[in-house]
């Protein structure tokens, strides 16, 4: 039986192996996100490309009234275009928090690419089976202030070192999003989660299906895509 | 006998002239502050039920619960057939379809960037079909301020402060940004077509006004609507009407456990209104008791100084063989004479006075300036003459000054006939 006393250093240990899986310097990936609304679903598809924590950038392939929507993040900016108004607009402030395309993610979940390690302090505290995969429980309390959800709840696949089950909290304790990971395909070396369903707590509907359809590390992209001028092209 | 009472009323001012006064005061005041109260309830109420309740409103269930968020998420869909059903279910009202949004509006420079930006409130309603009737039951014509009212799909209206605060002037191009009908980021460019001045600082300060087909294609609300409001042919509001229209709605979609099944509110259902239309209903009734009860007093008191003043006369009268009962019946019609000239006289500069007011209106507007409460307040108060208006001032004004009169007179009774020559001796 897993013991609940490893150590700190045991916890951190486990997150960097969790970073090294789930983060990369570079990747470019294609996917389909199904929204279950509460009356309809929609399925909006994607492409991104992304260069550590600080440049991304997603263009939307579909639907028609989507397709040609474009973001693009630069440190801690984020810009959105619409192809129908031909408008560059900078989500800032309370717009962050919005809803991207009706989804259970938020702009600020996008914006988040940081590493788990340089953002939380993480320790073990339990343990449990997930899909029938034992789990650690990592409990992550943030050590910055410019974080989303004040304290996360991870469970990690012992074996594969990625989560499994996530919990986010708000700094006053309550649960605003859950999400688990299925789907776990191995990339270039690392174990990757496929699909993700998330679901914001205090919002109605069944969640959001999230998969990657496909990913690619350590791409040669053009740094001219992580430029204002690209979101118009 | 009426001849010679009034003879005798003409003849001895001081025996009419105060009681006079006293009534025509009472009742002018008593016929203003009923049309001023009624022309403000009325008013307040209207208004809001123009633009935000309508008579009754139909929504979903789930939207009425949760109304105060704008929640188009859960708004109806198949909105123009709906409209039509309701159209023939209910041919004595008139029913349109709205959409209330929230949203930032958002002006470009020359390169497309944000060049000013501020946070507004929307309404979506027909403005283009020919005889919807909705612009001008938002008084749109006469509100514009700048430019023209929409006549064309994407224009839009802002309301005047805002457009100035924006600094946009109509032709200019806007884009709201908004939250669609599923949750999503709203993007959508408008061509300001003109601005508006609704009299209300709530709504000066950060309104925008489109057709209902825009915001429906702005905000992926294909054939939707958040509410469908019925306007009742009179033009004005009375639960009497409502309670038939909700009793045969609620026949025609029975309520079930399904939360985007129909639900209709009467307006006095709504954001609290229901003690404003209670208060409206019991407006005249309640000044009318007020100012009774007041004039009474103060008759009261001037018939007792009459008495005093006219105790000799009163004394001869008894002396000479005249009735008690004459004397006090007499004077009761003395005051029945002089309660109808002063009602007629309060109610003539009572009218007067409300038509001033209902003509040039009175700036409540420093008042209102910071309301947050859900009626629409007018930022002009204007009173409102309606037919009761030109009789109600007979009930206290007739009614106090024989109330006065019977309780000053009462003392006649109390004279001895014996003592009367002795007392007049003195």
């Amino acid at each position: 039986m897993f013991s609940v006393s490893l150590s700190a250093q045991n916890a951190e240990e486990i997150l960097d192996r969790v970073d090294r899986n789930m983060s990369s310097d570079n990747r470019i990936f294609e996917s389909t996100m199904i929204i279950h609304g509460i009356r309809t679903s929609r399925t909006i598809t994607s492409r991104s490309y992304s260069v550590g924590d600080t440049k991304a950038f997603t263009e939307y392939l579909s639907p028609a009234r989507e397709q040609g929507t474009k973001m693009l993040k630069l440190e801690d900016q984020l810009w959105i275009y619409s192809p129908a108004t031909d408008r560059t607009i900078q989500i800032s402030g309370h717009m962050l928090r919005q809803s991207v395309m009706g989804s259970d993610l938020s702009y600020e979940d996008m914006m988040e690419d940081r590493e788990l390690t340089e953002v939380y302090n993480a320790s073990v505290a339990g343990s449990e089976a997930v899909d029938g995969r034992e789990c650690w429980i990592l409990e992550l309390k943030a050590r910055v202030s410019d974080v989303a959800y004040a304290t996360r709840k991870m469970w990690i696949d012992r074996e594969r070192y990625i989560p499994l089950k996530e919990e986010l909290y708000a700094k006053s304790g309550q649960l605003l999003k859950r999400s688990t990971m299925s789907n776990v395909i191995k990339v270039e070396g690392r174990w990757f989660p496929a699909t993700i369903v998330y679901k914001d707590m205090l919002k109605q509907g069944e969640g959001t299906e999230f998969r990657i359809t496909t990913i690619k590390f350590n791409q040669n992209i053009p740094e001219y895509i992580f430029t204002k001028a690209a979101l118009k092209q | 006998m009426i001849r010679f009472l009034l003879k005798g009323l003409f003849r001895d001012k001081s025996r009419s002239l105060l009681p006079l006064i006293v009534v025509a005061i009472g009742v002018a005041l008593a016929v203003f502050a009923r049309g001023y109260i009624k022309g403000l309830m009325v008013e307040m109420i209207e208004k809001t039920a123009q633009l935000t309740t309508g008579h009754v409103k139909v929504t979903t269930k789930a939207y009425s619960e949760n109304m105060d968020q704008l929640p188009n998420d859960l708004a109806l869909l198949g909105a123009a057939a709906f409209r039509t059903e309701l159209e023939k279910a209910f041919p004595e009202m008139k029913w349109v379809a709205r959409i209330k949004f929230g949203g930032l509006i958002d002006v470009p420079d020359e390169n497309g960037e944000t060049r000013s930006q501020g946070p507004g409130v929307g309404i979506g309603l027909d403005l283009l079909s020919a005889g919807s009737g909705e612009a001008e039951r938002l008084n749109l014509q006469k509100s514009l301020v700048r430019g023209a009212l929409p006549s064309a799909p994407g224009e839009v209206l802002l309301s005047e402060d805002f457009a100035r605060k924006l600094e946009v002037a109509p032709g200019a191009e806007i884009t709201l940004i908004g939250t669609t009908m599923n949750g999503g980021m709203a993007i959508h460019n408008f061509r300001l077509a003109g601005t508006v001045r609704f009299g209300n600082t709530g709504m000066d300060r950060g309104t925008v006004i489109a057709d209902i087909s825009d915001v429906q294609l702005a905000l992926d609300m294909d054939d939707a609507a958040g509410e469908i409001l019925g306007f009742f042919r009179q033009g004005y509001y009375e639960d009497e009407f409502a309670v038939p229209v909700v009793a045969k709605f609620k026949e025609i979609y029975p309520e079930d456990h399904d939360e985007f099944a129909p639900s209709i509110l009467r307006l006095s259902d709504q954001e609290g209104l229901a003690l404003y239309v209670g208060l409206a209903r019991s407006m005249g009734a309640t000044i009318t008791i007020v100012f009774m009860i007041a004039m009474s007093l103060v008759l009261w008191n001037a018939g007792l100084l009459g008495g005093l003043r006219r105790y000799g006369e009163i004394g001869i009268r008894l002396a000479i063989g005249e009735e008690k009962g004459h004397v006090y019946r007499s004077m009761i019609a003395e005051s029945l004479m002089v309660g109808l000239a002063g009602t007629i006289l309060g109610t003539a500069i009572g009218l007067g006075l409300s038509y001033l007011m209902q003509v040039k209106g009175l700036d409540i507007s420093q008042f209102t300036k910071n309301a947050t409460t859900a009626i629409m307040m007018p930022d002009i108060a204007r009173s409102r003459i309606t037919p009761p208006d030109f009789y109600i001032g007979f009930i206290p004004g007739v009614i106090s000054t024989v109330i006065g009169t019977m309780l000053s007179g009462a003392g006649i009774y109390k004279r001895k006939t014996a003592q009367l020559f002795k007392e007049l001796e003195a």
